[in-house]
């Protein structure tokens, strides 16, 4: 049996919740010095101000062997990012302890230290201090590097005239020519065309052949699937399943669903002549198959299916859904009239698809109402027909999640710069 | 232990009961009270440091069009324009010494003693994406923005040589002490550097008192003037001001007129020592919160 890597005792981490949104976190000295004789005084009274705590991390324990691959699971929050956080000691835990063996490496970001203004060769020398190699080790993998990414031809050339695949491919070179004997890996393969996703499973692969110890933290199944034998499911700073990779997948999707419609076809809650009624709602990736969780950024496929007791063809078909957000805003409504692609056929039973690309809301839940208009009947129209549960994805393709604080909304954009006379 | 009422499956079921008998590597817990300083971990992270500085030397002056010629010119300007001012219209005395080199001798341990401060001191906010997604000694951090300021500092010591051939001023023994004074101002900008960066990182208020400290400290300096204008009762307190003797040591060196005194050497190591040792122990104290604030 192999030694130990990681033993975790009840670690906890604890974040004080201000009342100040944002990321406006840091403080005034003139708010800390207002606060004193308030903290004084509480003190000298014997009890302790009470601060509100959040525990984003709480009372988790668990060890690793040398040479296995973990995975790691779980929704946005769930603290998956603080556990891989403080085992890389980038923050401190609030209590408990965690024992490491060997040396320890973490990819928390594709591109960390890097710089725009640097040429690629700079780069890799700075990421790679950065990221704990010394000068000689990155000089002895220097070639291999520069292969790994395929960037030989613009070593010389700031990174900031690199196009966002170049720029990720070097990063993700860099940081697998880390040698560490235990690699925290925080969804950095979320990046890059599917081309190179697939080289940097394979390097992955390799290091856990290598016998080293990964943890790998991932929205992407399929990857835990082919790379970790063991996964753990975290929930609200808990560990909730601790086990053999397939198991700890097949809980997680227990437990979460994409999409919620509550017994759609029984509900009695709705307007309409009833003659079509929706039956079931399904999310889809973009190859049609259903899916268990909504990425931000991932092409959607929305599935309505139905039952009909009549069977039309090319009839004014006004199919529609709205979209609240978490707080009850209207946030959009998704029609066939406003697209002006409401000739459609009726089944007996099918669906109604509606294509989504590059979804664009936040992490949340958000609830939506369906309404079905056949040749200017209402046939079937349902409030709250369905919730979204939706988790911040890669929305850019830059390997980032984007901070919360810059809105609820993400939108496809591209800047540049030009003279004008 | 799961207060969301979810029910552990197969959580730590198998958990050996013996200990593993190496020691580990590292044991990440809760640290209270001073943490130890931890020397040798710093010294294998050198590399990053003189990374990290040439990074900084290297980005500072890209996208101006004057380039390297704006290390040159900056304490150059400066000095004719403290020498037009106060050696010429306000007629400080100099020790006797060419009020320019004179100026210029103090200006060169000053600048680099200020600049430090005032790159070192919003260092750690400027590296905020470093520090909340990797982990290493974040003293790094503030020492390499003051090795990067030292860049500055050797081409104007080559400015400075220059200057003395310019006014004829014959090198003496007393020049092989400029190490020593050297190593008294970094000493000094580090200590006072790495008060300044930690505080930074969780009260900004530093961040826009520092000019104007750095600004006050200028004048409670010998720069402009020579410590001989301090009435002699007050230079013991004077020489608290750790510039004081380092500026007074570079004329001292250079030049060989000085009001540059032993106590006030002893004074300023002691204040540089006590800064730097200090700084050094509450910066380790609090860097443990960095990446939750930045």
């Amino acid at each position: 049996m192999s030694d130990i890597a990681l033993r975790v005792e009840n670690l906890g981490k604890a974040y004080r919740l201000t009342h100040q949104t944002g990321h406006a976190r840091y403080k005034t000295l003139q708010e800390d010095l207002l606060a004193m004789p308030r903290g004084l005084g509480a003190r000298l009274r014997g009890g302790n101000e009470q601060h509100e705590l959040f525990w984003a991390l709480d009372d988790v324990s668990f060890d690793v062997r040398e040479g296995e691959v973990v995975g790691i699971i779980g929704r946005n929050g769930a603290g998956k990012s603080t556990l891989l956080k403080i085992l890389s000691r980038i923050t401190e835990p609030t209590r408990g302890r965690a024992e490491i063996y060997g040396r320890v490496g973490s990819l928390l970001e594709v591109g960390t230290g890097f710089h725009p203004e640097l040429s690629g060769r700079e780069n890799i020398f700075l990421s790679g201090a950065v990221l704990g190699m010394t000068r000689a080790e990155v000089q002895r993998k220097f070639d291999a590097i520069v292969a790994f990414a395929e960037v030989e031809r613009f070593l010389d050339t700031p990174a900031k005239h690199y196009s966002s695949g170049m720029y990720v491919r070097l990063a993700f070179a860099v940081a697998a020519h880390l040698e560490p004997e235990i690699l925290l890996v925080d969804e950095v393969l979320a990046v890059g065309d599917s081309e190179f996703q697939k080289k940097c499973l394979g390097k992955m692969g390799d290091v856990a052949k290598a016998g080293r110890t990964v943890l790998f933290v991932s929205h992407n199944m399929a990857a835990i699937q082919q790379l970790c034998q063991r996964g753990m499911v975290l929930s609200h700073g808990c560990v909730t399943f601790w086990g053999d990779a397939p198991s700890a997948i097949a809980h997680y999707a227990q437990n979460i669903q994409a999409v919620h419609s509550h017994s759609l076809a029984e509900r009695q809650d709705r307007h309409g002549s009833q003659w079509l009624k929706f039956t079931r709602v399904a999310v889809c990736d973009n190859q049609g198959n259903e899916i268990k969780q909504v990425l931000t950024g991932q092409d959607l496929r929305l599935r309505f299916y139905y039952a009909s007791g009549r069977t039309l063809q090319n009839a004014n078909v006004n199919i529609a859904f709205n979209v609240r957000s978490p707080q009850g805003y209207l946030l959009t409504n998704l029609n066939s009239v406003d697209t002006a692609n409401q000739r459609m056929d009726i089944y007996p039973t099918g669906y109604f698809e509606c294509a989504w690309p590059h979804f664009n809301f936040r992490s949340g839940t958000y609830d939506c109402a369906l309404f079905c208009e056949v040749q200017g009947e209402i046939v079937d129209w349902l409030q709250s027909a369905f919730t979204l549960q939706v988790e911040d994805g890669d929305f850019f393709g830059t390997g980032r999640l984007i901070s919360r604080s810059q809105g609820d909304v993400l939108l496809p954009y591209q800047w540049s710069s030009h003279g004008s006379a | 232990m799961n207060r969301f009422g979810t029910q552990p499956t197969a959580v730590a079921a198998q958990r050996p009961a013996q200990a593993p008998s190496r020691h580990p590597t590292v044991v990440v817990q809760p640290t209270h009270g001073l943490a130890a300083l931890n020397l040798r971990e710093l010294w294998a992270y050198r590399d990053l440091l003189l990374i990290l500085a040439t990074r900084d030397v290297k980005l500072r002056y890209k996208q101006t069009a004057l380039g390297v010629i704006w290390v040159i010119l900056q304490p150059l300007v400066a000095a004719l324009i403290f020498a037009i001012i106060f050696g010429g219209f306000a007629k400080l005395p100099s020790d006797g010494s060419p009020y320019l080199l004179f100026v210029f001798c103090g200006m060169l341990p000053w600048n680099l003693f200020a600049g430090a401060l005032q790159r070192a001191g919003n260092s750690l906010i400027g590296n905020s994406n470093l520090i909340s997604k990797v982990y290493f000694p974040r003293v790094i951090i503030p020492i390499a923005s003051t090795a990067a300021v030292l860049i500055d500092f050797v081409v104007s010591l080559a400015l400075l040589l220059i200057f003395m051939l310019i006014y004829q001023v014959a090198p003496t023994w007393r020049l092989i002490t400029l190490p020593f004074f050297l190593l008294l101002t970094l000493l000094a900008a580090i200590g006072v550097s790495l008060w300044l960066s930690g505080l930074n990182v969780y009260y900004r208020d530093f961040m826009y008192a520092l000019p104007f400290v750095i600004q006050v400290w200028l004048y409670a300096s010998p720069v402009a003037y020579a410590t001989t204008l301090v009435p002699a009762q007050w230079r013991v307190l004077y020489g608290l001001n750790p510039a004081v003797a380092f500026i007074e040591g570079f004329r001292w060196a250079v030049l060989g007129q000085s009001a540059l005194t032993g106590e006030m050497v002893g004074s300023a190591t002691l204040v540089s020592l006590v800064f730097f040792v200090s700084g050094l122990y509450v910066f380790r104290r609090i860097e443990r919160g960095f990446a939750d604030v930045l």
